[in-house]
Formats: structure tokens, sequence, C-alpha cells
């Protein structure tokens, strides 16, 4: 665990791009097989499952530690993280034993099929032979929160330096549904191994958020279709299996099990980027196809109640053939071919193009997008080829911009980690008649020194503490930003949010001209 | 509550005596702990402090105001009451109080830590019935890295750093901790640089006497090519300044209690976090309050409502009060 404690430090300790890829090429170059697999592993998401509940763990850790669990309960939020929590308050090791970290993962599968006695005794002896930074890290995989701040593309960068192959080689051989009990160090890293490649997607190309509409050139240039408000994913079909992935990689083929039909209407060998979305005589609302989503087993009725079809955007693979180099303009005429003979009950639709002669003409049907429940235009360069990842130049969302509100803020508590110290996380209240009605909490959006001076405020003026919480006079008036409104039985407000953050602070809005609890009700029945 | 002191608008008051400790509003009459601008404010009719703080205190609030000094242990009688300054540990010169009336002795623990910083007179417990004590890391996650260790932290770093030809800019409060790293550090790695506020604070600490290895003013004329590998301290408002920025290559360190946490580590974005704090961790903050043989315990600044349920906990009367003082800020609040 010491070299990888020392890896993660390092990652950790640094902003440096180049430091950190350079750790993790040398990790790569010095690990044994198993470490790097299991380090490829956890640095793409692909952690081991939680082995024991967290409420065991705080109160075996206050056990050790000799404080009462109520006063680690009040550390954890100071903190923000239990494994650190547990980490910092356990007293120093007492022996040492320079085990590497598969070693630690097995210690861990080895004791989830124990009962708890012997769980927590393993638990306890492993804490007490590991440093405070190898502590942290196995106290994470116990919890199966293990995330750490390299993207998957940084990780790819580091595996090339370190093997020699290309980056796109290795970010393909990474996709898919692999763990490190399927497979090994040189199956998926060195080999090739045909049977993987059925499921295999491609990386997601992504857009960045349009920042020059004058650089962009002619209308003409581009294809231009709405972003549509669902969930992006891609479907591959190959050797008569079909799989569906989100883009954060998920396999999401189970969920959706409407999709299996379109295996008997496209050619295998084929690979379409799209848009799930809820669907009848035309898109829903997200809150609809987060229904469908939120289950792993989808019953007879919700599946009759909320069909969902694949919006799609782009072809990828063409009978077997990657087709990303080509153009745009080429792809997509491909894909219109494919998908211009379905019949009208095959779950797939074509992402109409949006035209318009010039771009204030489009910037007015960006305007009117959430009529279509989409969340803005997309603009593609028709020459482009299908990159990998988020890239600047060829690709933009387009986004519409946000719903606001004028609220004041009622409610402030401490912030979590990095900023326990500031009062950053608030709740906001709208007019209801004489009083306040509640609707919505943000806490992101302002700069630290905003939060510092908000922080200041609150400590002079709370009128009250509830736990953490404290309650402060209605005086300090922030613009509320947020990307949706739907109706919800839960909340007083009957109204819930998505997205919401403070989009300023109106030290010139008098509390007399906020929003009501009606603008939002008027909102809803536009937007909702 | 019988009260040798009592809590009162302007700060912690004792009657009997007719004065102050540390307050947060002009008074007639102010003991002082130490020269922290939360501690020690403008405004004051008189102070009182100790010999080995008074120097900073007139550098910081003005050599004019009234200020009596007094040395550690000495008894000194103010109306009813009698009152002596004891170290407390947390910078060159920062006293707990000690005050007595007809039998009964409540301490102020001002800041304070237990553990030898090498650089301020070291912590001296003080028996008492009432002990009032900062609580700014009072939580069982604070436990500071042992100095020696600290010192093999930042030598190493700023040696990699030397030898790779970057700066070595590290963020401290001017006063103490600056201080506190300068005779840490191992002055044969490179030459040392410092921030007008951190230099000012060294020149008055020299004067009394206080032995720091040589530092040299950055000033806009200094010439940096002959300096790369320098170790840079600034305090931690500088850091990320424009200031900071002509020093090319660099690397940036930020050394305080707060770097404990991962989290607050991360926010700061500075390449690296040092654990060094001039307040008493958890077991310090335990330790020095059982030494004090109080039964009464009186929190102040930090997580009072958790530390004070503990102590309970643990058989003391133990009450929260409320004060302006502001621990040790991120943000160089301790120091500005
Ligand atoms: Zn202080
Ligand atoms: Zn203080």
């Amino acid at each position: 665990m010491k070299g990888f404690a020392r890896l993660f430090t390092t990652l950790d300790q640094t902003t440096r791009t180049t430091v950190k890829v350079a750790a993790m090429a040398e990790f790569f170059q010095t690990a044994q097989d198993a470490d790097k697999l299991w380090c490829v592993a956890l640095f793409s998401g692909r952690r081991p499952r939680r082995v024991i509940t967290t409420t065991r763990l705080r109160e075996w850790a206050a056990e050790r530690a000799g404080v009462p669990l109520w006063l680690f309960e009040e550390s954890y939020p100071v903190v923000g993280d239990l494994a650190e929590t547990i980490a910092l308050v356990l007293p120093p090791p007492t022996t040492e034993t320079g085990k590497p970290l598969s070693h630690w993962i097995g210690e861990l599968q080895r004791l989830s099929k124990l009962d708890e006695d012997a769980r927590k005794a393993g638990i306890l002896a492993a804490w007490d032979s590991l440093d405070r930074t190898e502590r942290f890290l196995f106290t994470k995989l116990l919890t199966g929160g293990f995330r750490i701040g390299v993207s998957q593309k940084l990780m790819t960068r580091a595996l090339a330096q370190a093997t020699g192959q290309d980056d796109a080689a290795l970010t393909h051989k990474l996709m898919g549904s692999w763990t490190p009990e399927t497979t090994s160090w040189s199956s998926l890293i060195e080999a090739h191994d045909p049977r993987a490649d059925l499921s295999r997607p491609y990386p997601f190309y992504l857009a960045y958020q349009l920042e020059d509409r004058d650089a962009l050139g002619p209308p003409s240039d581009w294809f231009i279709d709405r972003k549509w408000d669902g969930i992006r994913a891609q479907l591959v079909l190959r050797g008569g299996e079909h799989h569906l992935w989100s883009r954060g990689e998920e396999l999401m083929t189970d969920r959706l099990p409407e999709l299996g039909r379109l295996v008997d209407f496209l050619p295998p060998g084929t690979v379409i980027d799209g848009e799930l979305l809820a669907w009848r005589d035309g898109p829903l609302p997200f809150n609809a196809l987060q229904k469908r989503i939120g289950r792993k087993s989808v019953p007879k009725k919700l599946l009759a109640e909320v069909p969902v079809v694949l919006m799609a955007y782009d072809l990828l693979e063409q009978d077997g053939r990657d087709i990303r180099e080509k153009p745009l303009t080429d792809r997509r005429a491909q894909l219109e071919t494919l998908v211009a003979d379905l019949p009208p009950e095959v779950p797939l639709r074509l992402s109409p193009e949006v035209t318009g002669d010039s771009w204030n003409a489009l910037a007015r049907i960006r305007a009117a997008s959430r009529d279509h429940n989409a969340e803005g235009l997309m603009l593609k360069r028709r020459s482009s080829p299908y990159l990998a990842g988020r890239k600047k130049g060829d690709w933009w969302k387009w986004k519409v911009d946000p719903l606001t509100v004028d609220a004041v803020m009622i409610y402030a508590q401490a912030g979590h980690g990095r900023r326990a110290n500031l009062f950053t996380d608030f709740t906001f209240a709208v007019r209801d008649g004489d009083g306040f009605t509640p609707f919505t909490k943000a806490y992101s959006g302002l700069t630290d020194a905003e939060f510092r001076e908000i922080t200041r405020w609150v400590r002079k003026n709370t009128l009250q503490r509830f736990g953490p919480v404290r309650q402060v006079p209605p005086e300090l008036v922030f613009e509320i930003a947020f990307e949706g409104i739907q109706e919800s039985p839960r909340h007083k407000s009957g109204i819930a949010l998505r997205f919401p953050r403070m989009a300023r602070w109106r030290h010139d809005k008098p509390l007399a001209e906020i929003n009501t609890l009606s603008d939002l009700h008027e909102m809803l029945a536009q937007y909702g | 509550m019988s009260g040798v002191l009592t809590f009162t608008e302007a700060g912690i008051y004792c009657p009997a005596g007719d004065f102050w400790i540390d307050p947060w509003r002009p008074v007639p009459r102010a003991l002082i702990t130490h020269g922290h601008a939360d501690h020690a404010r403008a405004g004051m009719g008189r102070y009182m402090a100790t010999e080995a703080a008074a120097p900073v205190i007139r550098h910081r609030l003005g050599g004019s105001i009234a200020l009596q000094t007094t040395t550690y242990g000495a008894q000194t009688r103010i109306g009813d009451a009698t009152v002596s300054f004891h170290p407390a540990g947390h910078v060159p010169g920062s006293a707990q109080i000690r005050v007595e009336t007809g039998g009964e002795v409540w301490v102020v623990s001002g800041d304070y830590k237990t553990v030898d910083d090498g650089l301020s007179e070291p912590f001296e417990p003080v028996a008492c019935h009432s002990f009032i004590t900062e609580c700014t890391f009072g939580l069982p996650v604070f436990n500071w890295t042992p100095q020696e260790v600290l010192a093999d932290q930042i030598n190493s770093w700023w040696r990699d750093n030397a030898a790779a030809g970057r700066f070595s800019l590290l963020g401290a409060y001017s006063l103490g901790k600056a201080q506190r790293l300068l005779r840490l550090v191992d002055p044969e790695i490179a030459p040392i640089l410092t921030h007008g506020a951190i230099e000012n604070t060294n020149a008055v600490l020299r004067s009394q006497g206080i032995a720091l290895p040589h530092t040299e003013l950055v000033t806009p004329e200094i010439d940096l090519t002959s300096r790369t590998g320098a170790l840079v301290l600034a305090p931690p408002s500088a850091l990320g300044s424009a200031w900071a920025r002509r020093f090319k290559p660099q690397s940036s360190g930020f050394a305080s209690g707060w770097m404990a946490l991962r989290g607050v580590r991360r926010r700061r974005a500075a390449d690296r976090g040092f654990i060094v704090s001039d307040h008493a961790d958890w077991t310090g903050l335990n330790d020095a309050i059982r030494a004090t043989g109080a039964d009464r315990v009186f929190v102040t600044h930090g997580y009072t409502g958790p530390f004070r349920r503990w102590l309970a906990d643990q058989g003391y009367d133990a009450h929260v009060v409320s004060t302006e003082y502001d621990g040790e800020s991120l943000d160089g609040g301790e120091d500005e």
C-alpha cells in the first residue's frame, strides 16, 4: 500500500498535470501487475463493492479512538469525508506490514465473507498497521466511495507513457464492463481480446459551452440540432447483441429493455450516439425519464407509462467499421439512411436538424428551447470528425439562459471539507403573502470572498441555531439561477428546482422586490 | 455564578480590579495576552502585557499607547485583584493571565499550545479553579505533526525545489508562525527571502534578542535570478497575489493547522500543505485543561459546542462563552 499511498499523496498535493502524469507513469512502470490493474480500475471508477455499513465503521473508529460516537459525528461534517475522519481520529499505528494495494483489496474481499465480530477484528487490525494516508485509502475502499481527482484521460495518458501504446487505443481498451476480477493486466492492457470488443463503446465526444459566437463563421458551416434534455447514451449493436452505455460508462442495457428491439431492425456492427428521452408523441420532461433510470429492473406498468426512445445524434460505426474519422456530413447522411425506413413503433428517432439563415434567427430558435423540452442547441462543424472526450473548436453546446428568481436567504449552514470554515449552504425563500416560504437550497456560484463576507454576517446575525443550521433575518437577496422547475408535493413550496445555484448577490435589490410564490407557480405552469 | 471574571459586551471583565482581558471594544484598562490583532486591539485607555509581548504590541498599535509591562510570574495588585502573566507557548511573549480575588483563582488562556515550538516561551500549566480556554481545534480529528517530522517535510520540499531551480513560496502568519518556521528550516539550503509584513515583525523580534537566521526583504529592485531556489516567506494573503507571481518557477506551500484537512488543503490550491499551528491540538487542549486542576471551564473561539459537551462528559462544569476572537483563520485574520 506504501507505493499506492505515495502515488495518491503526489497526485493529491499537486495541481500540475505533468507531475500527476509522471507519478502515475512511474507507478505503472514499477508496481506489480495486480496493483497496476487495481490502480487502473480505481482511477476509472471501478470500485470494489462496499464491505460494511458505515454505521459500524463509525462506531468502531470512535471506540478505538476513545471518543464518544456523538463527538465523532460532530467531527465528520467538519472534515467532510468519513474515511478521512476515521483516519484522523485513530491513534497512530502500532505495527507496519508493508503489504501492497492488491493485498488490502484481497483482505477487503475476505472480510466481506466473515461474520461481524471477525470483520471488526480484521478492520481494527488493518487500521492498526497502516499509516494515516494508507488508512484513509483502505477505509475509502471499505466504504465503496473511492474517488480521486484524476480524470481517466490523464490516467490514460500516463498509461500510454508507461506502456508505449497509443492513447486512443488504450482509452478503448479501458471502456466496457471489465473489473480486476474478470481480467488481468496482460489481457486488459497488453493483449488483444476479441470477445471484449463486442460490447466496447467509443469514448464520447463532449462539447464545451459556446464562448464566442462571432468566431463561428457562417451558420452554413454548422450542423445544428437540439440539445435534448435526457441522458446521453451510446447504443452498441454487434454480433446479435446490444449494449447501451451512459456517458459515465455505465451499462444501462437492462434498464431499457425496449431498446433491445433495435437488434431486429438495424444491422450488426452499428454504433449510435444519442440521447435517451422519455417519449409520448414527443419528449416528456426529464423527471419522467428519471423514474425509469432510477431503478435496476422495470415493472411492466412503468414500461408502458413511460416509454423511452433513443434520439440519434451521430453514427460512429457502420457495418463493423469505425467511421469516426469521416466528416459529420457523411456520418449524418449514413445515419439518415439507416433510420429512414424504420416503422414508427421502433424506439429510435433522428434528432432533427435545426436551420436558420443567421445566428440571430438561430438565437431565437434557441430561446424557445424549453418549449421543446430541450436545453438549447448543439453546434457541430459539418466537416468535423467524432473526437474523444471534451475538445474545443468543432462542437459547441449553446445552452438556453437559465431561469432565475430573486430570493432571500433565511438559513445558513457551514460547508463541508474544503469550505468547513465558511457558511456556504443556504436556504432561500420567496415572498408569500406577509411571510416567506423556503423553496430551494443552493451552495455554489459565489466567490470565496463573498462567502467570507456572508460568513461574517451570519455570525453576527444568527437568530437561532438548529444543530449546524443557523436561522438569519431575511435580509440578503440573491439571484438564484436554475435549469428547470418541477412539481414536488414533498416540499412546502410545492416545487423543486434543477441545478439551483446563486447567480449573483443582489446588493442592489430591496427585499420588497423579490419574487413571490405565485411567480414560481407561474414558472411551473410554463416550464414544468 | 460567583465571578472573579464576568463576560460583558466589551469582553472578559474583572469587577474586583475594574479591568478587561483582550477586550474587543474600547475600555479604560486592558490586559493583553498577546499581540495578534484579534486579542490586542486599538483604542484602549491603558494596556498591560508581558515585556516580551510589548515590542510587537507597540509596533502594531503605535508607540504612543500607555503600556505597562510585567514579567512572567510577577504578581501585580490591581484594585482588589492580584494578576500575573504565565507563558502560553503561542507566540513570543504570549501569556495566560491569572486573576485571583479572595482566594479564588481564574485563568484566561488567551491562545496557547502545549508543544515547545523552539521559539516561544514554553507553555506552563497554571493551577486554578476556573479556566477560560480557547478551543480553535477542539475536535479529535486535529492532531499535529511532531515538530521534527514537520521540519523534515518542509526542508525536503524546499531542498527538492531548490535542486529543480524553483522558488519555495511558503505562506505563514507574520507574527509567530513565520519565525517558528524560520528557526525550523535549514538555512544552508538556499537564501531566505521575506515579504514586508514578515520582515517588519522579524526586525521587532530580533531587536528584543530573538535569534533568527539571515533573511532578506523582497524589494522591487531585488535580483531574483541570483536567488533561484530561495525560500520565500509571505503572509497567507500574499499567496496567489501579483506580488507572489514574480517568483518563477515556484512551488507554493501553506502552513496551518487547517492543513490537517484534505478538503482545506485542496481549496487553498497550494502545492503543499504543512500541518502546523500555534494553537493546541486535541491532545494539547485536553492535557492543558487537566493540568490546571480546574473544576469549571469556559470555552471560547473554536468548536465550542462539541468541546463543551465533551468536557461536561468528563465531569467538568463546562460553559460556552461567545467572544470576538478569530482563532486561526485561513485568510490571515489572526494577523491582519
Ligand atoms: Zn493568537
Ligand atoms: Zn485567538
